[in-house]
């Protein structure tokens, strides 16, 4: 009954409507996109170096004469999963341990914790340094754990202490009483009752991963050229955002677009799962 | 002179919210004004606009005036001279009523410089003078405490020596007394009136209490809908109410000195201020509704006797004499066959044997250690007969909760045993404790927290029947809103589209879903309006009826467990004071504080409060970490200040327990010197002849 409620408010609510259009589009986009450009995202046009935007190179060329379109799209499907992807890992695993040790408290919420905090201290850089050359030539998926790794020790810190007041409510002493299991307590009554703090957290961490990416990308770790991502292509063509503003401009913007229609879903799911909202 | 005059007012919210509508009143010297409503009927905003306290975006309009001096619509500058000073306010939670990082003494004391030109030192001892006067002991020491040392009662005397501090005209008192226990409440309400003896001051008290403004007030405003519906003198709106939703209010307090049968509910709920109806805003619950009702809203318009009423047929009312049991439709509830067995002879639900549940208080960061016991339950025993309810009574704090924990957890308690259903819970395995739970099953205190708000109703109720593999799910669940009187179709709303009546029922349904056989019933009603309470009660009284369950119920208002219990246990300090049937602890209590439990609740009839005598404790609860060697009571025992010295050396060494009554069948106390005694004069009948 409740996932039929939701879903009705969903898609009652015209934000998340928009909201899930938009990525539907962008999508489309970055799976057919590259069918209709006349150019592959391998192919390099040596006699157009750093052009504009024209008829033939839509949204411009490169340094090495890259179709910025085609370019722009094949990393983009990439994002679009890094993205999601980490940002699903990184809020589940944040609310999954921090329910559980606010639930259960005792030594299981202080092994939790010791790792959270052990994670937390250790330079991540430090880490993927040390395990980045056995996982050369495994898929890059690899990367997308280890990225959602180290995202989300500080939320499950702020699931946990929010799980420790939810513990003491009469409606979760209620469902112990009727003698339901304690980790089913935990997904029925705790996690969703923290699905605005957690919403929230995967929208940010979508960007978040997107740009992260790019940045562990110069210690020769996930998306390695000649492939792209949209963090790769942003983080390169910012340096010449200036004099060559599309090669910037497209995957800013794309990223932007990704980013914004997930805020929108994100809000939109925030107010149907939360009874208070009229809307 | 009147000292303050409100005329007309009215505050709207943003959104075109009327939370008061049209309010006008007097209050005299030394008179006490009681303002009576249900939760959300505009008395506290009304006073808040008075106070000039409310936020920006409200918008005030008519006039108050106090001597003659416009309120409203005054500069801030010169509204901080008058609050304070000339008016001051006490509010209902004196927990957050304190600064928690300043001293008692130090806030009490800086409340008396911001209006008089005073020393520090002088201001410092002022404040003892005060404390002193409000009756707390050792005011010198306990000045120099921070607020979260002191209890909620003394917190509340604290409160009033602060209002009380510039000799103010005029005391608003907003439920002053309805986060106290009941003896300590007694206790305020005394040093109030001692406060108002002191200072001459007028008095607006608001409160839901119909037996708080029964002692105290001299008149009553009657609000409903944010508008007063009637107003008159405290013995013409008790004995003589001339608006049928005063005549509802006062059928539907079940009385501690009451006669049986069921109580008379208000229908409906009150309308909400954004929606209100389009005449008259009571009409839709009112029986005695003619179509007129709805053309448009009665005036309050004035009544023999300088008194107002605002119902188009209060001549008809006055003239035939009508009551409140007359005009509201008294429901009928089905007898229990249960009951005609003799209670020897039917099977017992629930059994505890000395049973213990005590708590480590620890101590240190790092390396705790165990530096004391907190004795919640310190052995006790009872047992509920099928188809009887027992009540457990007691203040805060003596482990009436911890008693329901330890026997809604089935697991094997520290000390003693307890025995649900013929099954000892010590020797539980998983399976056969999951089997027990279907007939066992709880209604909590508040209906808001108890129900997941993120679940839709149907979920909730469907969550039990789910965990113990029932199938036909959807059928039961609309089978067990219309059973606790919901409409099937309210199964997808959240609980929060509810009122808190509805909530409740929503939580007797859940509770009942599984069928159990013993129902544990956690305050159920205490957090509701009284004309809603009333019919919460008849549905369980009904429910326990015509399911044939046995209820363990846990209150703290012996007037719902009057009514609604067989059998009544007095809890205290984590023991039991006294148990027995309903009749002989109610109308002959042996135990010193039963006595003074029965005696400290304020009746719903001003006669009888005023020549009724109370025996009024002193102090407060002793901490159960630390409670007084042999009977736990004598702290506080008006008897053992009388005994002698010899006499006094059993209670002291001796802890009693509790012995039968040599002449009652089903009564005993725990005390050495148990003695019947009749506290509550039984009433006549309410109403006038």
């Amino acid at each position: 009954m409740r996932s039929k409620v939701v879903l009705r408010r969903l898609f009652r609510n015209k934000q998340a409507r928009y909201g899930t259009v938009a990525l539907i589009l962008l999508i489309l986009l970055a799976y057919i996109g590259p069918y209709i450009g006349p150019y592959d995202w391998t192919d390099k046009d040596f006699l157009a170096f750093m052009s504009a935007p024209d008829g033939d190179h839509w949204w411009g060329t490169g340094a090495i004469g890259q179709d910025m379109y085609a370019v722009t799209l094949r990393g983009m499907q990439k994002s679009i999963i890094i993205g999601l992807l980490v940002a699903l890992i990184a809020t589940g695993l944040a609310a999954v341990v921090g329910a559980f040790a606010g639930y259960f408290g005792g030594w299981v919420d202080k092994v939790l914790m010791w790792g959270v905090d052990l994670l937390l201290v250790l330079p991540s850089f430090l880490i993927i340094a040390i395990i980045s050359p056995r996982l050369k030539g495994g898929t890059w998926l690899w990367f997308v754990v280890l990225l959602a790794a180290f995202t989300w020790m500080i939320t499950s810190r702020v699931v946990r202490s929010m799980t420790l007041s939810l513990r003491e409510r009469e409606y979760v002493l209620a469902a112990v009483y009727m003698g339901i299991p304690r980790w089913k307590i935990i997904f029925r009554h705790v996690v969703p009752n923290l699905s605005s703090l957690l919403i929230i957290d995967a929208t940010l961490n979508v960007s978040g991963a997107i740009i992260g990416e790019a940045a562990l990308s110069f210690f020769g770790f996930g998306i390695q050229p000649p492939d792209v991502s949209l963090g790769t292509l942003i983080a390169e063509g910012s340096r010449n955002a200036t004099g060559y503003p599309w090669l910037f401009a497209f995957p800013a913007g794309l990223l932007v677009l990704l980013v914004l229609s997930i805020n929108l879903i994100g809000d939109g799911l925030r107010d149907a799962l939360d009874p208070g909202s009229n809307s | 002179m009147s000292i303050l005059e409100v005329t007309d007012l009215t505050v709207t919210f943003p959104g075109g919210i009327q939370a008061v509508r049209g309010v006008s009143y007097e209050v005299e010297r030394g008179e006490v004004l009681g303002i009576v409503g249900e939760s959300g009927s505009g008395k506290s905003v009304t006073s808040l606009a008075i106070m000039g306290l409310l936020p920006r975006n409200a918008v005030v309009s008519g006039s108050v005036k106090l001597h003659g001096r416009e309120l409203l619509g005054m500069d801030e500058d010169e509204l901080i001279k008058v609050r304070g000073k000339a008016i001051s306010m006490i509010f209902q939670d004196p927990l957050s009523a304190f600064t928690p990082v300043y001293t008692i003494g130090d806030q009490v004391a800086e409340a008396v410089r911001v209006h008089q030109k005073m020393a520090k030192d002088k201001a410092a001892k002022r404040a003892v003078e005060l404390l002193d006067l409000v009756g707390i002991p050792n005011p010198h020491l306990r000045a120099k405490a921070f607020p979260h040392e002191f209890s909620g009662g003394m917190r509340q005397r604290a409160m009033i020596a602060m209002a009380i501090a510039n000799d103010p005209d005029l005391l608003i008192c907003d439920e002053p007394t309805t986060a106290l226990d009941v003896t300590i409440q007694a206790q305020v309400l005394e040093v109030l009136k001692t406060a108002q003896q002191e200072t001459g001051a007028g008095i607006v008290m608001i409160t839901h209490d119909l037996g708080v403004i029964a002692g105290m007030a001299d008149r009553v405003l009657v609000m409903y809908a944010g508008r007063p519906v009637e107003q008159g003198s405290v013995d013409d709106i008790y004995y003589r109410p001339r608006m049928p939703y005063t005549m509802g209010l006062l059928a539907s307090i079940p009385r501690v000195d009451g006669e049986e049968g069921p109580l008379v509910p208000i229908e409906g709920n009150p309308p909400s201020p954004s929606a209100l109806p389009p005449g008259c805003p009571f009409a839709p619950r009112c029986p005695m509704k003619v179509d007129m009702c709805d053309d448009e809203e009665p005036p309050l318009t004035p009544f023999a006797g300088g008194r107002q009423v605002a119902c188009i047929r209060s001549h008809e009312i006055e003239h035939k004499g009508l009551t409140g049991a007359d005009v509201f439709p008294v429901p009928v509830i089905p007898p229990s066959d249960v009951v005609r067995v003799p209670r020897a002879e039917r099977s017992t639900v629930l059994q505890l044997d000395g049973m213990i549940r005590h708590y480590p208080l620890m101590k240190g960061a790092v390396f705790k250690r165990r530096v004391g016991t907190v004795y919640a339950v310190d052995g006790i025993s009872f047992d509920v007969a099928e188809g009887e309810t027992l009540a457990l009574v007691g203040e805060s704090g003596c482990g009436k909760t911890t008693t329901l924990q330890q026997i809604m957890q089935l697991e094997p308690p520290q000390g003693g045993r307890v025995v649900v259903l013929g099954k000892d819970s010590a020797k539980l395995d998983k399976d056969a404790r999951k089997a027990l739970r279907r007939d066992l099953q709880i209604v909590f205190q508040d209906p808001m927290a108890a129900l997941d708000p993120r679940m839709p109703v149907s979920d909730i109720i469907a969550e039990p029947l789910r965990a113990h593999g029932r199938k036909d799910v959807r059928a039961r669940v609309a089978e067990l809103l219309e059973l606790v009187g919901l409409s099937p179709e309210h199964a997808e709303r959240y609980p929060q589209q509810f009122s808190g009546g509805q909530r409740q029922r929503i939580g007797i349904a859940r509770a009942l879903a599984l069928e159990p056989k013993l129902l544990v019933l956690d305050e159920p009603v205490s957090a509701l309006d009284v004309s809603i309470q009333a019919g919460v009660i008849n549905l369980l009284e009904e429910l326990k009826n015509t399911l044939g369950l046995s209820y363990l119920f846990v209150a703290h208002d012996l007037a719902v467990v009057r009514h609604l219990a067989d059998r009544v246990a007095v809890m205290y300090l984590g023991r039991i004071a006294e148990i027995g049937t309903v009749e002989n602890v109610y109308d002959h209590p042996a135990h010193p504080y039963t006595q003074a439990l029965l005696s400290a609740i304020p009746l719903p009839d001003p006669e009888m409060e005023r020549t009724r005598k109370r025996i009024l404790l002193e102090g407060d609860l002793p901490s159960p970490a630390d409670p007084p060697s042999g009977c736990r009571f004598r702290t506080r025992c008006p008897k053992f200040a009388q005994l002698s010295e010899a006499d006094r050396r059993i209670c002291v060494d001796e802890e009693p327990s509790v012995a039968r009554l040599a002449n009652a069948v089903d009564h005993g106390a725990a005390c050495h010197y148990a003695e019947e005694i009749e506290v509550i004069t039984a009433s006549d009948d309410q109403e006038e002849k």
